[in-house]
């Protein structure tokens, strides 16, 4: 299997964990790759969101496509890898202070436009918001500086509506 | 299975017209759904069921002795009528013992519905007695599962359930019903339409593909239709027919497939695969342009994928999209009902000029045909399914365990009907064929049912024996008896250096003649084939009742031809000799 790509793929679900567990057993059976999962209520009574990203090439990821959509419960799969969608994922990253002190730990936060959520003696706890690059991105940063612990939400993304030329991304 | 002590004693459920409890709403639905006949064993959490079956002339209900065979019974109902197969079972080890039976299932795309009893809703997750998740369990091999909690949600999960498991490609749906819902009363809707806005399977292929494959087979020069098992789940075995008659195509079969296309047709070559016919494999390597009829391309098919019919194009129609492309590359993909999209391909195609091709398979036909040992004062495993093919007329349902014999029954068994041979392909369940042709038997009262079995896969399940005489099941058993397990000795021999390990049963067999006497039914041995002719005769009149037929073959023989594991079809080898080359 190759890793060149990663693929998000955007599954609408009935609200149960049977079918949740059907999704991931497609993985954990298959030996697919599956790098996170979201899932939550939808706006809809009764449906779920299942936010999927994994990597593979074509052929792997039509196969995950395919067998998503034989799961009796799942309405809809759509793979936003090579559309324009809205990515987003949330981290709280716990950094130490000690080797360098707040200011610097805040001044990265700064330009991640990260938010500080807590504050101790010797850490500071950091929300950051964006898609997958940009949270892996400060976490590159910050790990020099000793990262205590972290909690990552996995993807969340939706289609753009417009789905032109002009990318506002 | 033991009264739970941890369930209250049932009040009896009280007579009310307008509602009913859930075992009661069970009854009266599956009776809706036209269900006939279910294979079940009782226990502590579906003594509610059990009670509204008491004295209940809607449906049989058929006592197996264990509930693997149950389905497995369920399983030989299905695979020789369509209809679904239906399945109850207690909660806990009555559960898991149906475990191996819808794996089973599952793998070869059958409609059962599993019905399960569960420990009550209140104790759930506790450990109580006889509880396991069955849910859980059986998830990865179901179509679909429910727990039903709530009385008021059974009947439609039971409809949806049977629609899901026959519908699409078909497969096993388990319902699991704790008992305190089986209690609890709700009103009987009778509503007959299922409507699951996430499920819906496309019949219809995609035209412009349809038309392309039209084209392709006109102008092949080498074309071969492969045909599978979802040929006969489709019943789409006369338009399979008139298609490759009107169009002279050479037609190979799938194991699952056998019976789709009459092998007395000139257009036939047989099986292909690992144990499949020379010019059956050879067609397949040499072919132009390929058109699998829902057929997987499973491994035991191919051989080694990188020498699987390298100069052909390839064309497949499947109803299940996740099996077109997943082991080999194809050109015209066709998601559809295989019933639907031949005719369609059919009135767009011509018949392509082929005579060169015809003669190439005629001479390979002449040069390498299926390998029979000279007749002598023994019973070879070949003369015993000829001979069963020619007492029975080729008219039978042949159901087989999983081995030597099966592999023997799929080649020399001449298959001119569909539902015909029942076996376990995907799975290879041994245990699978007596209790398959005990179910295959009660769908089919006025058919032959044959069991070829080996000695192995026969003791797996001998307990239903008593189940088959209870009933007075007209099953006949032919017993190929080489006293060991044919098939991995032969592995095991051209392998593994002839280190015959725990696979050689010898003299440690029972008597099986005797065993049919313990259960009160008629048993008779053969040891030449002079005894085998006045047995089979003898067997196959018996029409009322189960007869065990003990013949002991020759056991060092091998089932040729064979694609050695790994190598490719063209690589395949006819004898013992040419193997250890």
């Amino acid at each position: 299997m190759t890793k060149d790509y990663r693929h998000t793929l955007s599954v609408l679900v009935k609200h149960n964990l049977n079918t949740l567990s059907r999704i991931i057993g497609i993985f954990s059976a298959k030996g697919f790759e599956l790098a996170s999962v979201t899932f939550a209520s939808e706006a809809d009574p009764g449906m779920a969101r299942v936010t999927i990203t994994t990597y593979g090439d074509e052929k792997t990821v039509e196969q995950i496509n395919k067998h998503l959509h034989n799961v009796v419960d799942v309405l809809k799969v759509t793979d936003l890898t090579h559309k324009k969608c809205i990515e987003r994922e949330l981290a709280i990253i716990k950094v130490s202070t000690a080797k360098v002190g707040r200011p610097e730990i805040m001044l990265i936060a700064q330009a991640f436009k990260a938010k500080v959520i807590d504050i101790t003696s010797d850490k500071l706890a950091l929300e950051v918001t964006g898609n997958t690059d940009k949270v892996d991105a400060m976490i590159e940063v910050l790990k020099p500086y000793g990262i205590a612990e972290m909690s990552r939400s996995g993807s969340v993304a939706l289609k753009r509506e417009f789905q032109g030329a002009v990318n506002i991304n | 299975m033991d009264v739970p002590a941890t369930l209250k004693p049932v009040q009896k459920p009280t007579s009310d017209a307008q509602t009913h409890n859930g075992a009661e709403l069970l009854i009266k639905t599956l009776a809706d759904l036209g269900v006939d006949t279910i294979f079940g064993y009782p226990g502590g959490a579906v003594l509610p069921i059990y009670d509204a079956l008491f004295n209940n002339h809607d449906l049989k209900h058929v006592l197996v002795r264990h509930e693997q065979a149950g389905v497995h019974a369920a399983d030989g109902y299905s695979r020789s009528t369509g209809k679904p197969g239906v399945v109850l079972a207690t909660s806990g080890p009555g559960a898991t013992n149906t475990v191996t039976g819808i794996a089973t299932a599952m793998m070869d795309s059958i409609p059962l519905v599993v019905l399960s009893g569960q420990v009550p809703t209140s104790v759930i997750g506790n450990d109580a007695f006889q509880e396991a998740d069955i849910v859980g369990i059986t998830r990865p091999i179901t179509k679909q599962n429910y727990l039903v909690r709530d009385v008021n949600n059974l009947e439609s999960v039971l409809r949806e359930a049977f629609h899901i498991a026959t519908h699409g490609r078909p497969g096993p749906v388990l319902v699991d019903m704790p008992k305190d819902m089986l209690n609890s009363r709700a009103k009987f809707k009778g509503t007959k339409d299922v409507d699951i806005p996430s499920f819906k399977p496309t019949i219809h292929g995609h035209q412009p593909q349809i038309a392309k494959a039209a084209r392709m087979l006109s102008e092949a020069k080498r074309p071969l239709i492969y045909v599978g098992g979802g040929a006969i789940l489709g019943e789409a075995w006369k338009e399979v027919t008139e298609f490759a008659e009107r169009l002279n195509i050479p037609v190979t079969t799938t194991l699952m497939g056998l019976g789709a296309f009459p092998e007395s047709k000139p257009q036939s070559v047989g099986m292909l695969g690992m144990h499949g016919t020379w010019y059956a494999n050879m067609a397949m390597t040499e072919c132009d342009v390929l058109l699998a009829v829902g057929a997987r391309f499973d491994d035991r098919v191919t051989g080694r994928l990188n020498g699987f019919s390298q100069n052909s194009r390839k064309i497949h129609i499947d109803i299940d999209p996740s099996c077109i492309g997943k082991n080999v590359d194809v050109e015209v993909p066709i998601v559809g009902d295989v019933k639907r999209v031949i005719p369609a391909i059919d009135k767009l195609a011509t018949p392509p000029q082929i005579s060169e091709w015809w003669d190439t398979i005629h001479t390979w036909k002449k040069e390498h045909p299926l390998v029979v040992p000279k007749a002598d004062d023994q019973i070879y495993p070949q003369h015993m399914i000829k001979m069963i093919s020619e007492i029975t007329e080729g008219n039978a349902i042949v159901v087989t365990d999983v081995g030597q014999h099966q592999m023997w029954a799929a080649q020399h068994y001449q298959y001119n009907h569909p539902r015909s041979w029942i076996t376990s392909g995907g799975l290879g369940t041994m245990g699978f064929g007596f209790p398959a042709a005990m179910g295959a038997a009660m769908a089919c009262p006025d058919r032959d049912v044959v069991c070829i079995t080996g000695d192995g896969g026969f003791q797996m399940l001998t307990c239903e024996l008593a189940t088959a005489v209870e009933y007075k099941i007209p099953v006949k058993i032919a017993i190929m008896n080489n006293a060991c397990l044919g098939m991995v000795r032969q592995w095991q021999q051209l392998f593994f250096d002839n280190r015959t390990s725990y696979s050689v049963f010898g003299s440690n067999n029972p008597d099986f003649v005797k065993m049919a006497d313990a259960y009160g039914m008629i048993g008779m041995r053969a040891t030449n084939p002079k005894e085998m002719r006045e047995v089979l005769e003898k067997g196959m009149a018996i029409k009322d009742a189960p007869v065990l037929m003990d013949f002991s073959v020759v056991k060092e023989e091998n089932c040729y031809p064979m694609v050695p594991s790994g190598a490719a079809l063209f690589e395949m080898v006819e004898s013992d000799e040419e193997c250890k080359k």
